[in-house]
């Protein structure tokens, strides 16, 4: 039985250029220490979130990450939702595959940030846009 | 414009990034160092990396590309000071920074450089390895 979590606190932040990354990062690194997130689980959410806000910035030129501290019984945890309005992923699986891209890149951005979070779902509409949701726990 | 400052010490380059790296900063630094490799005719190329706290594979895919590209130019690269919380999370995204040498710190880095542009430094080792088989 999982017990849905209870949003404590939430945030928003509008990404448009690349010069939004680094003050979003460190956004989300406040949110970690706030709840006294590890050092090795807060780079692992960081680098996750810099791989989706990337994507989110080179096929939808933008977005709003949505950033909320969660709790769960005993445990705390960081949630973000990347929304965009770009053209959508048509084959998500695919999307999913180590080292398949549609870019210049290496392919790992979407497997890779899988690894490195908890929770991990992704819905893409053609057309309408793309939405990325990831949960790290605390202690996860 | 925001620029990774590049320090010449002999035959070697070195970077020391202090900053977060937004793109276009990473990959300004790439051309920047591979044109003070052939300005410079250096033969190492050491990057500092100790005050970097996340790499995602961006920032991996262009170590690597320095290191790949400075090879081609005949200099060694060697990423030094790597966080291990960093090490960590590279090694789970998938990007095990192969072809780059890397080392603890500086020191070890220089030192590491120095044995690869010194060849006499290796035949020395292995001459002292026949010294102990044959006694």
């Amino acid at each position: 039985m999982t017990i849905t979590p209870i949003v404590l606190n939430k945030d928003s932040i509008v990404i448009t250029k690349e010069q939004d990354v680094v003050p979003f990062r460190n956004r989300v690194k406040e949110y970690a220490v706030k709840i006294g997130m590890s050092l090795v689980n807060q780079t692992k959410l960081i680098t996750g979130a810099s791989e989706l806000v990337r994507n989110m910035l080179k096929y939808a030129k933008g977005g709003v990450v949505k950033i909320e501290v969660l709790s769960r019984g005993r445990e705390n945890g960081i949630r973000l939702i990347f929304e965009d309005k770009g053209p959508g992923i048509p084959d998500i699986n695919k999307a999913m595959t180590d080292g398949f891209s549609t870019g210049r890149s290496m392919g790992l951005g979407l497997p890779g940030t899988k690894r490195l979070m908890n929770e991990f779902d992704i819905k893409s509409q053609v057309g309408e846009g793309t939405i990325v949701t990831v949960v790290k726990w605390k202690n996860g | 414009m925001e620029k990774i400052p590049i320090l010449r010490m002999g035959q070697f380059l070195l970077v020391t990034i202090q900053v977060d790296l937004y793109d276009q900063l990473a990959e300004n630094l790439e051309s920047d160092l591979i044109n003070m490799v052939k300005k410079t005719n250096a033969k190492g190329v050491l990057i500092d990396v100790s005050s970097v706290s996340i790499i995602d594979s961006f920032m991996g895919r262009i170590l690597g590309n320095i290191a790949t590209m400075s090879k081609i130019m005949d200099a060694d690269t060697v990423v030094v000071g790597m966080q291990p919380a960093v090490a960590i999370t590279l090694v789970e995204l998938g990007l095990p920074l192969k072809g780059v040498h890397t080392a603890l710190n500086v020191e070890k880095g220089m030192e590491l450089l120095k044995s690869k542009i010194l060849p006499g430094e290796e035949y020395q080792e292995e001459d002292d390895d026949h010294a102990d088989s044959t006694e």
